[in-house]
């Protein structure tokens, strides 16, 4: 295999030192240098962990070695890539301050070329090894989390089933338990929970009434109100719950079991001291089962239930904030207020993805099931090899690659796309996209939707025709789109969810077309109309200016073939392009030339009443002295008087030419009926 | 002068050196780049300008330079300079010569090494 060169990144501000260092690092590494702390952070943040160690000096111009550290502490950096301190500062202060710092190693002045090239090795080993352990942990906390989840969403579809309630309560209750916790805390340090602590309270509250399990059937699924006896036995269901987490033999100390244990028992407990089981009051009722509360509320108003219809997200809060369905603690409402359109907007997304917890089921049992589908650090390297190929030939070929989301509705630009368009690299909901609307043209956006719409699983791919600005200049381009299709378990059908395409420039291929016509309407040699073209132009003019008048001279050279032959064809080119110049400088706005053949021409204006004039100067301009002293031209002229039909007009002018050169050539004449009938 | 004599004449040990960066052609092909290297001159300039903080690092990059080749000569007298400097004083007038004398003794020998 074709292995790359590890990069090696050295920061010293003397360029001797550093190609010192290189030098006895040898071929065997990719080396960048930096002269100073801040390239060496440039460098760090365009290369990332392609960087695979960096060997740092302390004492430098702009940022010091130190602070380059600190740097990479703050964006974690150090993590990921091992830095070797080479300085001849020997003090213990500054060694000391290093390696707290988190630099791996320390290399002394004077450079000793084996005690180098080791340590940079170790460091290698020792940071690979390490990143090795961490994907493999990474692999199986991933795992264990997976499986624990598909537990308890096993768990908590039993009761749902028997509950006749949807498969999204859990799913919701999750996602609005998350928002709320998440907003809390952004809110208030009043609550002090981990990010951990937070997943895990999300986790837990989906077995918030896994105590319904024990509650009779009859009762449970009863259509319409419970009586006061049957009521008090449903609410046994939160004591229940709490009590068959409490009896499982193993794993008490588990966090997740003592989380879930809170929230089965308090999850009916009211902040004013009026729930059940146990009558708790404010914030003796734990915070976890406090947001599940809530959820379960806002899930319940939102949901349609045998005895009541489903009231809509805005319902639903106003009537918790108003205080209809039980007090709560206030800091909650306050947060609730604050998430609300969020809360609305990702409960919605997980309704409408037909993300229902049965896929999730599913795909939970199929990662297990292929280990090898586990994000390990060798599948991300793959995809991110894929990508920089996919990257690179997008760049080759000047495509804007991208691709499009059906649900969350969203377009996300690979790369230098969204800066050749001007766009940000991932925009939601793209048809109300200023930039986008901008770039692309609102109307081909609606245009691009409609036919992605409209492609079938047989007809995935879609193509269309029109002008985007790349780089802000408006170019042809061709948008070509595949939509991919992904098959949708509750229709037993092909779904489209989402689809790859790209923005192709094709003005260049629009340039040819456009120089292909230019080639067929005018004379390679002398860049006239050819004499096909001119009899479009008259006729279109004729027809376009019914009441005007047109005059149509015949111009030929005088014995041409005489020059041809004595001077040869290359110079009778050059006299053909010189009297199609002089045609074309000498003749009025409104008119236009074109070579008949040969060495003739035609020459075409609007007669405003003076074409004698015209003709004169028209003619005095093509009879200047050529080249050659003996070349000479003959002129012929009509006008539309006569027949605005163009053959017609041509033969005519055509004879008054052959008159002139009769007459001695060297001049101009006008047809006269005299030269015989057209 | 080979090798060998040009070290003695920088009052630099030629086995620490060949130990150190292993092949007499690598050593040589540094010692020549030496002259190109600005630390000197930023050194000198930046103490006529009164640049305290730049001085230190010119000072110090000197030092390490010539700590690097095995210029030990040219070494110890940028270290005391160094050291000074790097107090926050700008007196070293007194040691400047010595770091001036070493650092032409370096430069002229360089260009009189065989090959």
């Amino acid at each position: 295999m074709n292995e790359r060169k590890q990069k090696i990144l050295i920061v010293d501000d003397s360029e001797m030192n550093r190609s010192i260092l290189a030098d006895m690092l040898g071929e065997e590494f990719d080396i960048i240098e930096a002269c100073d702390g801040a390239e060496a952070i440039k460098y760090i943040r365009s290369y990332g962990v392609d960087i695979s160690l960096v060997l740092l000096d302390i004492v430098m111009p702009k940022m010091d070695g130190l602070e380059v550290l600190a740097m990479m502490n703050s964006y974690k950096w150090i993590q990921d890539i091992p830095v070797i301190m080479i300085s001849a500062e020997s003090a213990s202060s500054y060694i000391g301050r290093a390696y707290e710092l988190g630099a791996t190693d320390y290399v002394q002045r004077p450079f000793d070329a084996t005690v180098v090239y080791r340590r940079v090795m170790n460091a290698l080993m020792l940071y690979g090894k390490q990143k090795k352990l961490m994907g493999l942990v990474e692999d199986q906390i991933y795992k264990k989390e997976k499986e624990q989840s598909l537990l308890i969403n096993i768990l908590s579809h039993i009761v749902e089933f028997r509950n006749g309630e949807s498969g999204l309560h859990v799913l919701h209750i999750y996602t609005m338990t998350e928002i709320i916790l998440q907003t809390l805390l952004k809110m208030t340090d009043k609550y002090k929970l981990t990010p951990e602590q937070v997943s895990l309270i999300a986790t837990a509250s989906a077995l918030h009434d896994i105590g319904k399990i024990a509650i009779d059937d009859k009762i449970l699924n009863k259509p319409g109100k419970f009586t006061p006896e049957e009521f008090e036995i449903m609410k046994k269901h939160a004591e229940y719950g709490a009590d068959m987490l409490d009896k499982i033999p193993f794993y008490k100390n588990e966090p997740l079991l003592k989380v879930a244990k809170e929230i089965c028992r308090w999850h009916h407990e009211r902040y004013d001291g009026k729930g059940y089981p146990d009558g708790l009051k404010g914030d003796q009722i734990p915070i976890s089962a406090q947001v599940v509360a809530l959820a379960d509320v806002y899930d319940a108003l939102t949901s349609e239930r045998v005895y009541k219809k489903a009231y809509t997200h805005d319902e639903a809060i106003r009537m918790i904030m108003g205080g209809e369905c039980g007090t709560f603690n206030p800091l909650l409402m306050n947060v609730l207020e604050f998430a609300a359109a969020k809360i609305r907007n990702e409960l919605r997304v997980n309704s409408l993805s037909g993300n229902s917890s049965k896929d999730i089921n599913r795909i939970t049992r199929e990662i297990i099931s292929h280990s090898e589908l586990t994000a390990s650090t060798r599948t991300l390297d793959l995809l991110e090899r894929e990508r920089a190929k996919y990257k690179f030939i997008a760049t080759m070929s000047k495509e804007v690659v991208f691709e499009i989301y059906r649900e969350p509705a969203m377009i996300s630009f690979l790369d230098e796309g969204s800066s050749i368009l001007g766009v940000d690299t991932s925009i939601s909901n793209p048809l109300h996209d200023r930039k986008l609307a901008d770039c692309i043209g609102k109307a081909n956006l609606e245009k691009l939707y409609e036919l992605i719409e409209g492609a079938t699983q047989e007809e995935p791919i879609i193509s269309f025709e029109c002008d985007v600005k790349f780089n802000g200049h408006k170019r042809r381009c061709r948008i070509t789109v595949m939509t991919q299709y992904y098959y949708n378990e509750a229709t037993d059908g092909y779904q489209y969810e989402s689809a790859v395409g790209k923005i192709e420039d094709i003005s260049e291929f629009y340039n040819r077309i456009e120089a292909l016509e230019i080639a067929a309407t005018t004379d390679n040699l002398t860049g006239l109309l050819n004499h096909n073209y001119v009899k479009l132009e008259f006729e279109r003019c004729c027809s376009e200016q019914p009441d005007r008048k047109f005059a149509l001279a015949v111009i030929d050279m005088d014995d041409f073939k005489h020059v041809n032959d004595v001077y040869g064809h290359l110079c009778g080119d050059e006299i053909l392009k010189t009297l199609a110049s002089r045609i074309r400088e000498a003749l009025p706005k409104n008119g236009f030339a074109g070579r008949v053949g040969g060495d003739e021409f035609v020459a075409i204006w609007a007669d405003d009443g003076n074409v004698q004039k015209e003709a004169d100067r028209i003619y005095k301009q093509i009879s200047k002295k050529f080249d050659i002293e003996e070349a000479s031209a003959s002129m012929g002229i009509a006008t539309t008087e006569i027949s605005r039909n163009y053959d017609a007009l041509f033969r005519c002018s055509d004879k008054a030419m052959y008159a002139a050169k009769e007459k001695g050539k060297k001049r101009y004449c006008f047809y006269t009926p005299e030269l015989g009938e057209f | 002068m080979d090798t060998q004599t040009f070290y003695k004449t920088v009052g630099g040990d030629y086995n620490e050196i060949m130990a150190r960066l292993m092949t007499e052609e690598r050593v040589l092909r540094f010692v020549r780049k030496f002259p190109a290297d600005g630390s000197y001159a930023l050194l000198k300039q930046s103490l006529s300008g009164g640049n305290q903080e730049e001085a230190f690092r010119a000072a110090h990059t000197l030092k390490g330079v010539a700590q690097n080749l095995g210029f030990n000569a040219l070494y110890e007298k940028a270290a005391a300079v160094t050291e000074i400097l790097r107090g926050g004083s700008m007196e070293v007038a007194a040691l400047m010569p010595a770091v001036d004398e070493a650092y032409k003794t370096v430069i002229d020998a360089i260009p009189q090494i065989d090959g």
